[in-house]
Parts: structure tokens; C-alpha cells; sequence
């Protein structure tokens, strides 16, 4: 213990604690020729912004769905915040994923709530007091750029101001991670750029944004990590990667 | 806060799809009023039984020719059997008195009658019911016996007859509580439907199962609930209407059925009600929820 060689090692592997770990997973669907994903093994930093890229049916969407626990890996581990997601209990999933926001490409929104009552909503099924949705909501409206818009139905907004709100409702509960399935996918070139902007600063939080995407343009203007993979598995993982 | 979401969705499902909630509240409470009509009617046999079998009596008819010996040895036989509790002589003009009193509104069929048409005989209370079969074999071997009658025999013909009803009720109830968990599951499903992307986003941002189920479960139940009431005020209308009324010819054979045994229908009924809607909702979320 005197070895401050050994002290200093030591620190550094708590430090580097990987808020997401995959351990060679493999998922095989029922009825599925092949797996979706084959031995994937990946660590990301708590604080990283990732991005997935490959083709469709590559698998890239499998990982956002064992991340969430909504399908369980046929083989391997899958690990969120130190915890091994597939021995959480069905009933404490729920409160699991409270630590984990999520965006899609068709936003998901409610057509009868307005921008604010659908930021709210997330928060006041999780038993969270008006009181708090009143102080919180119109603080994360203006963080995502919707101050004045607050009232608004999704069908009079924009799909860019819509991918927005969704991105509000993901981060209001200050998620330890914020997953994002082809985000951009409804939008033009120029409100993509918007949103990955929102996502950046997100990540600027300390908030750790894993991205699947298809689009080219924003993975090689962000200059971010890049994790590629094709039938199920990773055939590139590169820092500050481009599309290629 | 909370409270108040969970009241104010489940008025909203319930109205939302109202037809669908009377039918289910319809059958729901027939359901319920039949299996009160029958839970009523077996206490009602019960209570009966223990009135009637401590009234009962054996009849040992005696012969029109019976001597004066014979008469004394039935007699002696009679009172030194163990079973017996208490007996009476009944002569043959007594039993014309009594023959008149309860004919009294056919005079033509009193008076067709003569003094001698009708037997003389012992009535003899056992201590203990059942024994008649034991005790008639014991007696009806001996001379000047002309009959021996049970009125258990007949009573039990009657009580036979209501424990068919009860049946009868029951099966009813029975089938129309299928119907009625039918329609809840049928109501659940539509309600989860229609609330499928607030479900969806609910799973997403990690709300609870019981949050989520909480609506529709209870408004299973809010259903039930005015199912049971509804059957409980079919159950105490139709009590007042047919016993009371229509019927009270037969009270002279029927105790009455007390009031506060049709209360107690109210939270048997309620309970019933409420717990097989709660429980049919919450089999069918399983399945087309998948919390």
C-alpha cells in the first residue's frame, strides 16, 4: 500500500469506471437466422458522446433496447451505471430507467398536451409534485431554445421544435445518460445541425449522449467517437471519428 | 397530485367508452343479484330447517278397527322409546276439530267429512330428527298401525325444491359473470388502446407498473362497484315487491327473510364485485399492456 505506483493505478481504474459496458453480448432473436449482435464487447465513459453508425438491421438499435432493458441479451452482460441491467428485478426497471432519457425519430410526443404538459407529464408520472414541474419545466423549455413556445401543441410546432420538446422530456429528470435513436432522422439538413447542437450542449452537462444515426453529415461535423458495426459487430471504434 | 390523475383518468375512461360501461355495469350487476338471490335463499333454507325441524312431528295413524289393548301397547311403546322427546293422543274428534279450522274457508269439504273419516292418532316429537328412520322400524311392526308419517319427508320436498332454485341462481350467476369478466377484459383492452402512446411514454420515462395500471384497474372497479350496487337495490326491490307483497300468501310457509340478511348482500356483493373486476383487469393488462 506504500506503493504509490500502485495508488495512483488504483485511483485511476475507479475514475474510469464505464458508465456503459457491454461484455461480449450476443442477441439472437426468435426465429432470427443470425444475431443481431455477435460478442459485442464496448466500454463509454460517463461523460462521452458516442455515436453508432452502420447499416440497417446492423444491430444498432438492438443496444438502445438492452440499454433500456426492453429486450434481454441471449448471452453476456450488459452493464449501465456499475449495475448489471439484466439482474434488475421487473419490478425496480422502471426506476431504472428513470437514470436513462431517450429520443426518437418520431418524437413520441402527446398530440393533446401542449410542449409544456408533455415536459411535465414525464415528470409527474414519476411522482414528481407540480409544484416541481412548474419550477423545472420552464427552465429545461428554455435550456432545448422553446421559451415562449411552451404552450404550443405539437401540431403547431415544427418537426425541429417537436424533436425539441422530446429532447426536454428526455432531460428534465437530469438522466445519467441520454440515448438518442436516430434523432435526426425526420429532419432537414440545417435543423438536424440544431439539434445536434441541443445534444452537445447536453453532453456538455456531464450527461453521457449515446447516438445511433445514419447520418453522415452530422457524424463527421461533430468529430466525435465513432463505434461502426455491420451484422452485428463492431468492425471500427475510433475517438474522433468521421462516417467513412 | 397523484390521487387526483388517477380519479380524474379513471372518469375519463369510464366515459370515454360508455356504452361499453353500462353493458359491463349491466351484466355485472345482474350477475350479482343472482348470486345474492342465492346466497339469500340458502340462508333463508337454512334458517328454515332449523325452525321447522324443531316443530316436526311423527303421526302413527291407528287403524279404524284398533282395540283397546293394541291403542295401550302403542302407547307404552311409545313412551318408554328412547328417542322419543314428547308425545300427544289425538282423538278422532279432535282431529275433525283441527280437520275444520284449517278447512274453515271450504265448508263443502268440511262437511263431506264425517266424524269417523278421519283416524285417530299419536303425535310423537323425537329428540333428535334424524332417528326416524330407526324409530319407524322400530314401531310400525306392532298391530292397530294403520300409518306412520314423517313431516320431515315433506318438508324435505320443499326444501328440495328450493335448493333447485338456489341451484338455478347460482348457474345464472355464474354464466353471467362470465359475460360480465368478458366485458371487462373487452373494456380494458379498448382503454389500453386508446391510452397507448401515454402508456408507451410512461414505460419510457420509467413510471411505475402500479402507477401505470392504477386507472384502469380501478376503473374496473368503479364498475363493479355500481354493478354491485345496482344488484343489491334489484335484490332489495324484488325482495319487497314479491315476499312482502305478491307472494305473502306463501310467508304462512316461508319464515320471513329479515332485512338485515338483505343488507349483508350489499358488501358480499360489493366485495364480489369489486374484487373479480379488479382482478380480470389486471390478468388482461398483463397481456396487452406488458408492463
Amino acid at each position: 500500500m506504500a506503493d504509490p505506483a500502485g495508488l495512483a493505478f488504483s485511483l485511476h481504474r475507479v475514475d474510469s469506471v464505464p458508465v456503459i459496458q457491454l461484455e461480449n453480448v450476443t442477441k439472437t432473436y426468435p426465429k432470427a437466422s443470425r444475431p443481431s449482435l455477435d460478442e459485442v464487447s464496448v466500454g463509454i465513459e460517463k461523460g462521452e458522446f458516442v455515436f453508432f453508425i452502420g447499416p440497417s438491421g446492423s444491430g444498432k438499435s438492438t443496444i438502445i433496447k438492452l440499454l433500456l432493458h426492453e429486450v434481454a441479451p441471449t448471452r453476456g452482460k450488459v452493464m449501465v451505471n456499475a449495475k448489471d441491467v439484466t439482474s434488475i428485478r421487473s419490478w425496480k426497471i422502471p426506476h431504472f430507467r428513470r437514470s436513462i432519457g431517450c429520443v426518437f425519430q418520431d418524437f413520441r410526443l402527446l398530440p393533446n398536451r401542449t410542449a409544456y404538459e408533455n415536459v411535465a407529464f414525464a415528470l409527474e408520472v414519476i411522482g414528481k409534485t407540480k409544484a416541481v414541474s412548474r419550477r423545472v419545466v420552464p427552465e429545461v423549455l428554455e435550456l432545448v431554445g422553446l421559451g415562449g413556445k411552451e404552450h404550443r401543441y405539437p401540431h403547431e410546432l415544427s418537426g425541429g421544435e417537436q424533436q425539441r420538446v422530446a429532447v426536454a422530456r428526455a432531460f428534465v429528470n437530469r438522466p445519467l445518460i441520454l440515448l438518442a435513436d436516430e434523432p435526426t432522422g425526420n429532419l432537414d439538413p440545417d435543423t438536424s445541425i440544431e439539434i445536434m447542437r441541443l445534444l452537445d450542449r447536453i453532453n456538455r452537462t456531464g450527461t453521457t449522449v449515446v447516438m445511433v444515426t445514419h447520418d453522415s453529415n452530422i457524424v463527421n461535423q461533430m468529430r466525435r467517437r465513432v463505434i461502426e458495426i455491420e451484422s452485428g459487430r463492431i468492425v471500427r471504434d475510433q475517438a474522433r471519428g468521421v462516417y467513412g | 397530485m397523484r390521487l387526483k390523475y388517477v380519479l380524474n383518468e379513471v372518469l375519463v375512461g369510464l366515459w370515454r367508452n360508455v356504452t361499453m360501461t353500462v353493458a359491463m355495469i349491466i351484466t355485472m350487476s345482474v350477475s350479482l343479484t343472482m348470486l345474492g338471490a342465492s346466497v339469500l335463499l340458502y340462508m333463508q333454507v337454512d334458517q328454515m330447517k332449523s325452525y321447522y325441524y324443531g316443530e316436526i312431528e311423527v303421526s302413527i295413524f291407528l287403524r279404524t278397527d284398533v282395540t283397546d289393548g293394541q291403542r295401550q301397547e302403542i302407547d307404552s311403546a311409545i313412551s318408554s322409546n328412547p328417542l322419543v322427546a314428547s308425545q300427544t293422543y289425538e282423538t278422532r274428534e279432535q282431529a275433525l276439530e283441527r280437520f275444520k279450522t284449517l278447512w274453515k274457508d271450504s265448508p263443502e269439504f268440511v262437511n263431506s267429512v264425517g266424524p269417523n273419516s278421519l283416524p285417530e292418532s299419536f303425535r310423537v316429537k323425537l329428540k333428535n330428527p334424524e332417528t326416524y328412520k330407526t324409530f319407524t322400524d322400530q314401531m310400525k311392526g306392532m298391530q292397530g298401525i294403520q300409518d306412520i308419517i314423517d313431516q320431515r319427508a315433506l318438508l324435505d320436498k320443499v326444501f328440495n325444491i328450493f335448493n333447485a332454485i338456489q341451484v338455478g341462481a347460482l348457474v345464472v350467476a355464474g354464466v353471467m359473470a362470465l359475460a360480465a369478466l368478458l366485458l371487462v377484459g373487452n373494456t380494458i383492452q379498448v382503454a389500453a388502446y386508446s391510452k397507448r402512446r401515454e402508456v408507451a411514454v410512461m414505460k419510457l420515462v420509467g413510471a411505475s407498473n402500479w402507477f401505470i395500471q392504477a386507472p384502469f384497474v380501478l376503473e374496473a372497479v368503479v364498475a363493479g362497484l355500481i354493478g354491485a350496487l345496482l344488484g343489491f337495490v334489484a335484490l332489495f326491490v324484488s325482495k319487497v315487491v314479491l315476499f312482502d307483497n305478491k307472494l305473502q300468501a306463501l310467508t304462512t310457509i316461508l319464515t320471513p327473510i329479515e332485512n338485515g340478511n338483505v343488507w349483508l348482500m350489499l358488501p358480499l356483493l360489493a366485495g364480489v364485485g369489486a374484487l373479480v373486476s379488479a382482478v380480470t383487469a389486471w390478468v388482461t393488462l398483463r397481456f396487452y399492456l406488458k408492463v
